[in-house]
């Protein structure tokens, strides 16, 4: 551990890092799946294009991604940019699925009484089938982080540097404590994500909490 | 007033919901459709506040054309309760009930202070306010859902089985404190249920509709019974419509046996002293029936275990059918009538009350030309 003594500045800055690269594309990704998600329920012709069009975005791999993102865009290969599109566009596939099976989650009970009792389309999607979505959603957007955590390493192979850069340089080294450190960082970084996402959603949802009737 | 004028409604498979429906939905009464399942008649009650968009034909409420208004203006001034409620899953109590004042701009502290004050309107208690549905019982859901409908105070209010979820004791007592609550508002009701004793409680008008969305009939519940159109209104009124009939006809003032009675602890000897062609009615201290009992069955003082309790009771001047009910069901044959406080008046055999039905006209028979406003 004398390594990581001396490397710790290092180490937390990567971390800063990391989580802005995982973390950020996990909120656009977010806002954009929303109205893909919306659409896919609204319109039943484009359920099946949107999900598997979404779906197979996630087979690209990810070094390919990393790889051809800067030639697209005309953006130089060490711009973090890159990565937070190729980072985006895989959240996005995971939930685009989610979000349109959320939605799909509010009985039908509950819609039909709230454009009864006059919601438009736009207000009873954000005060109605948004928050009782939520559980479903939030459920997604855990895979989706702790998946976003796990492939944003993949970026050191192209010089972009956070916690997976620790991987290259421990291998570059053939000295195993980067490593088992960069590991650690990964795991706790994915927990903190998974426990930030699961408290946010206890505080949208406390109607979940709520016993039942006695029956 | 709500009128239907020649509405059709035609899904795209080619399905007619609803066929050329006219009819009129009175202000300030209870309007029920009733019919067998594919009858048209959720349909029909959607297409009021245009949940479902008449293929032809206009539906007028009072003078304006529903298809000319802003549909959602339109909705938030009617109120609308569906079977299950649906209640908003995430919102408390009061949240629910203050849904339509919040979305017609009303502030925060009012539409609460309203949607306080009807829950206590339909009998739940205020400590319900900050509970979510899921908290509560069926039949609790189902008040709120009443409760939610009315908050903005419509005067029109839709209802699609709102009750038929519950069970029968609790549908019971939702539908007698529904009736009570609309003899104080008198809201113009269209109530849609496949339960044909329902309508028949519930309904100043009933309207039949058979399969296909056809209007079978219109009428008051007595005449309805009495003067089923055709033989499936009359198949589906059921065959104990001379029974239920009754129902809609008041008792009058019999003139009643005098009943002895005893209390509870009374020994054999003083109940056998009491009786009266072999059994003796136990009442408790304000003269409230509690069960018949036979003295010669009797070793020991009276105890409620012993009591026969088989027998209704009906209140004097109720309908008939309750007074037929308690003759009928009487264990000692005499039915016993009580006063408004539930004291006893006396008791009176099934023969009265028949002789007294024997006598009595049945509904008169309209012309079936002047059927639809006629019976009113």
């Amino acid at each position: 551990m004398i390594w990581l003594r001396d490397h710790i500045g290092d180490v937390l800055g990567l971390t800063v890092q990391h989580t802005y690269l995982a973390g950020v594309p996990l909120i656009l990704g977010l806002l954009i799946a929303l109205p893909l998600g919306w659409l896919a329920r609204r319109y039943k012709g484009l359920y099946p294009v949107l999900i598997i069009g979404t779906g197979l975005l996630y087979t690209i791999p990810s070094l390919a991604l990393f790889i051809m993102l800067p030639l697209l865009l005309g953006n130089g290969v060490l711009n973090p940019t890159n990565v937070v599109i190729a980072m985006t566009i895989y959240t996005v596939a995971l939930l685009v699925r989610t979000v349109a099976d959320g939605l799909g989650s509010v009985p039908e009970a509950v819609n039909q009484s709230a454009t009864a009792m006059g919601y438009k389309r736009g207000r009873r999607f954000i005060s109605v089938e948004l928050p009782l979505a939520v559980p479903v959603i939030s459920a997604g957007l855990r895979v989706a982080a702790v998946s976003n955590v796990s492939i944003v390493s993949v970026a050191a192979l192209i010089g972009v540097e956070q916690l997976g850069s620790l991987f290259t340089d421990g291998f570059n080294r053939a000295f195993m404590e980067p490593i088992i450190v960069g590991v650690i960082a990964c795991v706790l970084l994915a927990l903190v994500f998974d426990g930030a996402i699961l408290g946010i959603t206890r505080l949208a949802t406390p109607w979940q909490r709520a016993g039942k009737a006695p029956s | 007033m709500i009128r239907f004028d020649a509405v059709s409604k035609h899904f795209p498979d080619g399905t007619k919901a609803v066929d050329d429906l006219t009819f009129e939905a009175p202000t300030g009464q209870i309007t029920v459709l009733v019919g067998p399942s594919g009858c048209g008649k959720t349909t029909s009650l959607r297409m009021i506040n245009r949940m479902i968009e008449p293929t032809s034909g206009r539906i007028w409420i009072d003078d304006q054309d529903t298809s000319t208004m802003d549909a959602t203006e339109l909705r938030r001034g009617i109120g609308y309760v569906i079977q299950h409620a649906g209640l908003f899953p995430h919102r408390t109590i009061v949240a629910n009930i203050a849904t339509v004042p919040r979305l017609l701009g009303w502030d925060k502290r009012k539409a609460e202070i309203r949607a306080l004050e009807l829950l206590e309107r339909v009998g739940l208690p205020a400590s319900f306010a900050k509970r979510y549905p899921a908290q509560l019982s069926g039949g609790e859901q189902q008040r709120v859902g009443v409760a939610r409908a009315l908050a903005a105070d419509p005067p029109v209010m839709l209802m699609d089985e709102p009750f038929s979820a519950v069970d029968p004791i609790v549908r019971e007592q939702l539908q007698d404190e529904f009736l009570r609550l609309q003899g104080d508002l008198g809201k113009t009701i269209v109530f849609v249920t496949h339960d044909i004793d329902e309508a028949i409680k519930l309904g100043d008008r009933v309207a039949v509709l058979r399969a296909g969305g056809h209007l079978a009939q219109l009428a008051d519940p007595a005449y309805l019974l009495a003067h089923p159109g055709d033989d499936f209104v009359a198949d589906f009124v059921g065959k104990d419509r001379g029974y239920r009939a009754l129902s809609f006809q008041a008792s009058p003032h019999f003139s009643l046996t005098p009943e002895r009675t005893v209390p509870l602890g009374a020994t054999p000897s003083q109940a056998a002293g009491a009786a009266r062609d072999g059994w003796i009615l136990v009442a408790d201290e304000n003269l409230r029936p509690l069960g018949w009992i036979e003295p010669v069955r009797l070793t020991a003082p009276i105890e409620p275990g012993m009591l026969q309790r088989g027998g209704t009771v009906a209140t004097v001047g109720g309908p008939l059918r309750n007074v037929l009910d308690a003759a009928l069901s009487s264990p000692s044959r005499r039915g016993v009538i009580v006063d408004d406080q539930g004291a006893i008046l006396g008791t009176i055999r099934a023969h009265e009350v028949l002789a007294e039905i024997e006598e009595r006209a049945r509904p008169e028979l309209v012309p079936a030309d002047e059927c639809e406003d006629a019976p009113t």
